[in-house]
């Protein structure tokens, strides 16, 4: 029945968008919004996703929905309290294996001693693409650049398959196109990076890839699928938004920040340790 | 017992290297003699015929890829030394007598006796593929190979610093006393000059910026190439702020808003640094750099140094994640203090 009318049907709207076209931007804006994005390509013909980008969410406090609650240093009130977030875990909870779940836990209330954040360690993958930095994306033909801000943490996407030589905080991606995304596929890490500061961790068995896919000129769509057998049940997936910084003279600052966590790391070895 | 560490001398390695320099250079270019210390970049030869710096697809002069700057060259011209450039006879002299002296016997016990086997942490230069240098120095203005003279100001600024480190207490007495380098914060990235290990680069072009990673410490230069002012006065790092062009086929970059802190060769907050990169041949860059500075040194100075195709990929120098030592020389430090205490009490009540 339907496709006997197809061609009629597909004829009257091609008419109507022309009228539509001809007598009113309306539908002809709303007919293009319909399309998947094409992002403007590069010199050699890739989807064009250089640009500074940040996340906007409260995911590197928890990757989890969560409510507002204080910081950890009741001395900083409500300067370092947390922020409520709807989390970007897709239909979550994250399936931890209970050992794993009991983990993430005693990570959680140990956090002071255990976050690599406090310490300034290198965030991992994918905690580094949510931290509260942003982050630049440099393309060419062969190799595709995140630098961060946090830590000065940088990833090499290898378009032309590279293996690793050993595990790593920030693992060994390789990446390629389909059609309009970046999928980069990312493997050899170590066990040491956690996903946020709720003590969510991963083993060295990490398998992480992401999915990166203009939505429009300053939004990506990010999404990365997570497996890990030795901690979770089976793969898992979080997404979120990343913003473009559109300020004209954004660039990447330094923020070296060895030089805050050295009291942390070393203090207690101090001729005078901290108060 | 022994506090010897050292692997056997260097000197034994220089003859090696002395011979294969001397060797006429194969048309392939680099000498695999099955093992990595001794790849060698060829020298251009003269008839070589002339070499146009390939495009990337911006058409830019393509600079990417992996490069490398491991050189026995020195920033300053060595005492004694008066010639700009040596032979490959002088050259390799002049490397034999340092592995000599690196390797000198001394008397078992004593801390002359203490040698660290360079190889073993890659200290050893050789290890890596060598650009050959044969200048002496690697600054060539002013001529005698040497940094100017520092300004009154610069001499004040120094002594002030020391007096502050003084103040500051023994080196082991908390992780600020030691060096940037020993604590992973930093360990002068930029002027590129050669680190002790690591000396490798990688450079990739995307629209409107020029990327240099430098190995050692995953530092990642992002250099905006649009012309763009620097950042305001108020925003200073190590690594400074950074703008790029291009001359011709050469990579201009332009680099002030120091910190306090770096103090590249006694220099100031107000160090202006110029480096050019320029393409010589399909394995070969020549990098140069102008150093100003007129709150440190009575003139500026130049210096520059050949660099080659290097071998990748780059691997995550994760420097702070695996700082070992500095916990291990603080703990010493510690335990010694309570010995000392100890024997002290000990001998007060005898």
């Amino acid at each position: 029945m339907r496709n006997r009318y197809r061609n009629t049907i597909a004829g009257f709207a091609g008419l109507g968008v022309l009228i539509a076209l001809i007598l009113t931007p309306t539908p002809y804006h709303a007919q293009t919004q319909a399309q998947p994005y094409r992002a403007p390509r590069t010199k050699d013909g890739k989807p064009d996703l250089n640009g500074i980008w940040q996340a906007v969410n409260s995911a590197n406090w928890d990757i989890e929905g969560h409510g507002a609650a204080p910081g950890p240093l009741w001395q900083l009130g409500a300067e370092f309290s947390v922020p409520p977030g709807l989390g970007v875990v897709e239909a979550g909870p994250i399936p931890y294996k209970p050992e794993a779940l009991q983990k993430k836990q005693e990570n959680f209330a140990d956090r002071m001693n255990r976050d690599p954040e406090i310490k300034c360690y290198l965030p991992g993958v994918p905690r580094a693409m949510y931290m509260p930095y942003p982050f630049q994306i440099i393309t060419s033909p062969q190799h595709i650049m995140m630098a961060f801000e946090y830590a000065g943490a940088v990833r090499t996407v290898y378009m032309n398959h590279s293996d690793a030589p050993a595990d790593s905080w920030m693992g060994w991606s390789n990446g390629h196109w389909e059609g309009e995304t970046l999928v980069v596929d990312t493997t050899d890490f170590n066990d040491l990076s956690w996903f946020d500061r709720a003590g969510n961790y991963h083993s060295d068995a990490l398998h992480v890839v992401e999915r990166f896919t203009a939505a429009d000129k300053d939004h990506l769509n990010y999404e990365a699928t997570i497996e890990d057998p030795k901690v979770f049940t089976r793969p898992w997936k979080i997404s979120m938004p990343l913003y473009r910084i559109v300020e004209k003279n954004a660039q990447i600052l330094e923020d070296k920040c060895v030089e805050f966590s050295e009291e942390v790391l070393y203090g207690k070895l101090a001729k005078v340790p901290p108060k | 017992m022994s506090q010897r560490l050292i692997a056997p001398p260097g000197a034994i390695l220089a003859l090696i290297l002395i011979a294969v320099f001397l060797m006429p250079s194969p048309a392939a270019g680099q000498l695999k003699l099955g093992t990595n210390a001794l790849n060698v970049a060829p020298a251009p030869s003269a008839e070589a015929k002339p070499w146009a710096v390939g495009k990337t697809p911006d058409e830019q002069p393509d600079l990417q890829g992996y490069w490398t700057n491991n050189t026995m060259t020195p920033l300053q011209r060595p005492g004694g030394v008066t010639k700009e450039s040596y032979t490959k006879e002088e050259f390799f002299d002049a490397l034999k007598k340092q592995a000599e002296r690196d390797g000198e016997e001394a008397t078992p016990g004593t801390v002359e006796d203490v040698h660290y086997d360079h190889s073993q942490f890659g200290l050893d230069r050789t290890q890596g593929k060598l650009t050959p240098n044969l200048r002496t120095s690697m600054i060539t203005d002013p001529t005698d190979g040497r940094i100017p003279p520092m300004t009154q100001e610069g001499k004040k600024r120094a002594a002030d610093l020391a007096a502050q480190k003084r103040k500051q207490g023994a080196q082991y007495d908390q992780a600020e006393n030691l060096s940037t380098t020993t604590r992973c914060i930093y360990m002068g990235a930029i002027p590129m000059i050669p680190p002790a290990y690591n000396n490798n680069y990688q450079i990739v072009q995307g629209p409107g910026y020029v990327m240099i990673l430098v190995e050692e410490l995953h530092e990642t230069r992002v250099i905006p190439m649009d012309g763009r002012p620097h950042a305001p006065q108020s925003v200073r790092s190590w690594l400074g702020d950074s703008r790029g062009h291009w001359e011709g086929n050469t990579l201009v970059i332009e680099t002030t808003n120091f910190n306090d802190k770096v103090a590249f060769q006694g220099g100031s907050r107000d160090l202006k640094l110029t480096e050019r990169l320029t393409r010589t041949g399909e394995d070969t860059m020549k990098y140069e750099f102008t150093v100003e500075d007129p709150h440190t040194w009575t003139q500026p100075w130049k210096a520059e140094m050949p660099v080659t195709k290097g071998v990748g990929p780059i691997f995550e120098h994760a420097c702070n994640e695996g700082n070992y030592s500095m916990s291990n020389m603080l703990a010493a430090a510690r335990r010694d203090e309570k010995k000392a205490a100890e024997a002290a009490a000990k001998k007060g009540n005898q």
